[in-house]
């Protein structure tokens, strides 16, 4: 029977919508008693205050700061600020020079670290490696030690697709002989400095044109081959000699200029290098993902990659490098990819990659991993930033703000259940459990998502909410209309509720469906406070239809069958007279005729 | 009369509100409305926050900040209220933060020296800076990108869903009118635009939206009809529509606008100017010209648009016909029908002549029986009484 499954329905759709609120709250109680979670939502910066973190930029070189670098600084570290979670951080530019990050509770030192660091990512060639710390014979020869380094190897990737270098096209003019990188404005003067002596296989080597288009990476400027050896400089030497990469700030002033070689440490101290100049810098990456390696047969492995996407210059040139290094005797076949000046990994080629897909192994935890892929793919940050002051900022708001709003939206829902009680009797009720329902859900997830997402709760939020109690009444009227419509009409209460709920939802679907799409567009598109506006928005509209769906529709559903309502109770809301319904005379049995509506959907006689 | 009565009548149109055959009335109303925003737009800016333009930054420091360093600091640039723009917090133990609209550097000297004298400590004792927004050109491009392209996907949406790019047109502008007057609101006002401000403005759009939505359903739904009997104009229809949801609109409005109110009303009492309540009175504005828009000017807006579409205008045609052959049915069987006879709309309300009627409005009368009902939608008589003689198994609880 119809009627049986519809009431089936009803009751395993309120029994599912108590077992997902009884997971929720499980999943508080297991995030406050086995991690750091809280039964309360998290506030926002307006609302409770937070942290105050102001960086300075750290300038090197007697260079200066733009006001353009510092606003595309700024930029960068509101997406890096947003890629942590829902937090509604306030970034600023102080006196033109600073950045000023307002956030939201206690950022961790990972957490600080990761807003503030450049995240320079630049390809160099090597040019000498020796061991991080002094040996006993300070007289380091700089070429030919062992590579202590990490152990990381350039993964070629399986596809060869060799089109790049073909499209390659502007000059076709093979290069006399010489590997040298040679821009394509011919004014700069190619390399005094015939790097053929170390490596004659690298002449060799048929390339076409390195071309290192002049403007960027700078390899093409008149200091010559990047790879070449003739660039240590005795003082180069001499520094590198002097490194001792197992001191704190061993790196302090170091200069790292992406157009000459330099010296540096390995991440963890242990190798130090002097590196040419930069041959890929860090803005040629399009994408970057952190994930498992993979084995050419497709396993996983447990070590932890970073994957990179090169644009097309950056392919191109990620190329040429790989072509012309594979055939350079250790350790000048190895290039190293260095962040924030320190070498990460320096892997040597086994073979040319020409599709500009690179990537990086290292010691890093997958965490590590995503967080650096995440500031790779946002872009490195001009400048590096010193952290100058840290410091606990008060709440702009007042606490009271949050208190009477507070009050005010209890006198609202007091408002709105007088006012739902009165329109639709004993129904009104139904509204009242639902929006009752919903505001449980909502605290429920904002409190689970604060600890999550870090997802907090500023004023415009709070509002947010407030206004949702309207759209979320929305849906009840809409069907409750309905219902009475379909009664207007003449049908029985239980076929007016089936009938309506058809008619109903498709308008909630639909109207619902537009808010959800408002929602998704701002989230994915827009940055910091629309975004939390974006992501209540979506929970909210959620919440909406999973109630209407599964607790108001139920429960009306079951609610109608009882005779209270069957039988159009005057305070029921649903009495088919006060709506004005047909009447109808119909045959009530043992020859009794009656001109109400017909109050059983089948039995007594049909009309007329 | 009771609201119930009310809502009642405009179902079955014995009443109805003639939003559409006096749809010039209410354009030149929102026009007016829009002009004046416009204007107000022209002659009082935008007052933007500090979030959006930068400003002046001031920092005390002090062993001893007493607990009213807030309302000191407040009272010390003159501005006891937010609208002012000023922004006080406490940073650490011992500082004061002020942030206000940007000052030249003969006020930042000033207004330092005051802030040094208010709070009894040495002017070297205050720094004074200038901040950038925080709100970026970058957030607002990024915004307004995410809008447009939100636009575009919801007039897609819009117009697969209704089958007609126009009903989706009808809803955008009925939007685009909605937030002009509530910006304007805003430069009349003189309130101080935050980023909370903007995400008002984003609630007010997504609510105006929704609202329009819910009306134009229930259009689609009267004018499929109409399209399948030819009984009613799409102006007909389309105003019967919006009166058969009149009573959903009133009662939607009233219970998004009571929270909101009640945010209002406790926040003029009880806490003065404030985020909260510019953020309430944005909300409040927008919902009420939200609803307003959704029930007299999107409608009829549509209406406008597809007056000259040919199947509308042939439609037009077939309901005029339809309407004069019953009306002079109804005027030959002038004998009102017996009662309990079947035939049982008709005794209950005769066409025409209630006050308050549009007669261009008027729903036609069924004639065949199953269709015997109050709009003449169709309605299976089993649906409403269940079919005949059958059996019926007491309900469980009831059997012995």
């Amino acid at each position: 029977m119809a009627q049986m499954s519809h009431a089936t329905f009803a009751r395993r759709a309120l029994a599912g919508m108590a077992a997902l609120a009884i997971a929720l709250i499980a999943l508080l109680f297991g995030a406050n008693q086995f991690s750091n979670g809280s039964y309360a939502p998290k506030l926002g910066l307006d609302l409770e205050g937070g942290t105050q973190l102001i960086l300075a930029p750290r300038v090197t070189g007697g260079a200066t700061v733009s006001p353009d670098q510092i606003t595309q600084a700024r930029d960068i570290i509101v997406q890096r600020v947003d890629a942590g979670g829902v937090a509604g951080a306030e970034v600023t530019t102080q006196g033109g020079r600073n950045i000023v990050v307002s956030m939201p509770g206690t950022p961790t030192k990972q957490q600080e670290d990761a807003i503030r660091r450049s995240s320079q990512l630049q390809f160099r060639p090597v040019l000498a490696i020796a061991a991080g710390s002094p040996q006993p014979s300070p007289s380091a020869t700089p070429s030919g030690s062992p590579t202590p380094g990490p152990s990381g190897s350039a993964s070629p990737s399986p596809s060869p697709t060799a089109s790049v270098p073909a499209a390659n096209p502007a000059s076709p003019s093979p290069t006399n002989k010489s590997a040298i990188p040679q821009a394509l404005t011919t004014e700069a003067s190619p390399s005094p400095s015939a790097s053929t002596s170390t490596s004659p296989t690298a002449a060799a080597s048929p390339s076409p044109s390195p071309s290192a288009s002049a403007s960027t990476s700078g390899a093409g400027q008149a200091k010559g081959d990047p790879y070449s050896l003739d660039q240590i400089t005795p003082e180069l030497t001499a520094q590198f000699t002097a490194l001792d990469c197992s001191k704190d700030g061993a790196l302090e002033g170091i200069v790292d200029d992406e157009n000459k070689p330099m010296v540096t440490c390995d991440a963890d101290g242990a190798a130090k290098y002097i590196l040419g100049p930069v041959v890929v810098s860090g803005d040629k990456i399009s994408d970057a993902s952190a994930g498992y390696q993979t084995t050419p047969q497709g396993q996983q492995t447990s070590q932890v990659e970073i994957q990179l996407s090169l644009n097309s210059e950056g392919t191109k040139q990620y190329a040429d490098v790989s072509r012309k290094m594979v055939g350079l005797q250790p350790p000048q076949n190895q290039l190293a990819a260095t962040l924030d000046s320190r070498v990460i990994v320096a892997p040597s080629f086994n073979e040319a990659i020409p599709n500009g897909k690179a990537s990086i192994t290292g010691g890093f935890t997958i965490t590590e991993a995503r967080d650096l892929a995440q500031q790779l793919k946002f872009g490195a940050l001009p400048i590096s930033f010193d952290l100058q002051t840290r410091e606990q900022i008060s709440p702009t708001l007042g606490s009271e703000q949050l208190k009477y709003g507070f009050i005010a939206g209890l006198v609202g829902l007091l408002l709105v259940t007088i006012y739902s009680l009165l329109q639709y009797r004993l129904l009104g009720f139904v509204t009242i459990a639902s929006i009752v329902a919903a505001g449980a859900l909502t605290y429920l997830a904002i409190t689970i998502l604060g600890w999550s997402h870090n997802y907090r709760l500023d004023m415009a939020g709070v509002t947010g909410l407030i206004v949702a109690i309207g759209f979320t009444a929305d849906s009840f009227i809409v069907y409750f209309e309905r219902i009475r419509d379909e009664l207007r009409e003449g049908r029985s209460l239980e076929s007016a509720v089936a009938t309506g709920w058809n008619r109903a939802k498709r308008t909630i679907l639909i109207a619902d469906g537009v808010n959800f799409l408002a929602a998704i567009v701002l989230y994915v598109l827009a940055s910091s406070s629309v975004r939390g506006f974006a992501f209540t928005l979506g929970l909210t509209t959620l919440l909406d239809i999973l109630i209407v769906f599964f607790f108001t529709h139920p429960l009306v559903t079951l609610l109608a069958r009882r005779p209270f309502f069957h039988g159009g109770h005057p305070m029921s809301g649903l009495d088919p007279d006060k709506l004005g319904a047909v009447k109808k005379t119909s045959y009530a049995g043992r020859g009794r005729f009656t001109t109400n509506p017909p109050r059983l959907a089948g039995g007594e006689g049909s009309a007329s | 009369m009771k609201f119930s009565d009310l809502g009642n009548d405009l179902y079955t149109g014995r009443r109805a509100v003639p939003v559409v055959p006096k749809r010039k009335t209410f354009y030149i109303v929102s026009l007016v409305l829009m002009a004046i925003a416009i204007a107000g737009l022209g002659i009082n800016k935008l007052n933007l926050g500090l979030e959006f333009s930068g400003g002046s930054e001031f920092r005390v420091t002090s062993t001893s900040l007493p607990s009213d360093y807030e309302f000191k600091a407040r009272d010390t640039l003159g501005a006891a209220n937010d609208t002012q723009g000023v922004r006080v917090s406490k940073l650490g133990a011992n500082t004061v933060r002020v942030q206000t609209e940007r000052l030249n550097d003969a006020e930042s000297a000033r207004v330092a020296g005051e802030l040094a004298k208010a709070f009894e400590v040495s002017t070297d004792k205050v720094s004074s800076t200038f901040i950038g927004p925080s709100w970026g050109d970058s957030v607002t491009k990024q915004a307004l990108r995410a809008l447009i392209i939100f636009l575009v996907l919801v007039g897609v949406v819009l117009a697969i869903y209704f089958r007609n790019w126009k009903m989706a047109a009808a809803a955008l502008l009925a939007l685009a009118h909605d937030l002009v007057i509530t910006v304007g609101i805003y430069s009349f006002t003189g309130f101080e635009v935050s980023p909370a401000t903007m995400i008002g403005f984003l609630t007010v759009l997504g609510y105006s939206i929704y609202d329009t939505v819910v009306v134009f359903d229930k259009v689609r739904e009267n004018t499929n009809d109409a399209f399948a009997n030819g009984r009613l104009s799409f102006a007909q229809a389309a105003n019967l529509a919006v009166n058969q949801t009149m009573v959903r609109s009133i009662n939607t409005t009233v219970i998004g606008i009571l929270p909101i109110l009640a945010v209002l009303v406790v926040g003029a009492i009880f806490l003065g100017p404030g985020t909260l309540l510019d953020l309430a009175l944005v909300l409040f504005v927008g919902i009420v010209i939200g609803a307003y828009s959704s029930i007299f000017l999107a409608t009829p807006l549509l209406v406008s648009l597809r007056s000259k579409d040919d199947a509308v205008v042939d439609l037009e045609k077939r309901a005029a016909r339809s309407q004069a052959k019953r009306a002079k049915e109804a005027a030959a069987v002038a004998v009102p029908a017996g009662v309990g006879s079947g035939s049982t709309a008709i005794d209950q309300r005769p066409v025409g002549n209630h006050e308050g009627v549009v007669r261009g409005a008027e729903t036609p009368m069924a004639h065949e029986e199953e269709a015997a009902t109050v709009t003449g939608r169709q309605v299976h008589k089993y649906a409403q009484a269940g079919p005949r003689n059958q059996p019926k198994r007491a309900p469980k609880s009831r059997r012995k």
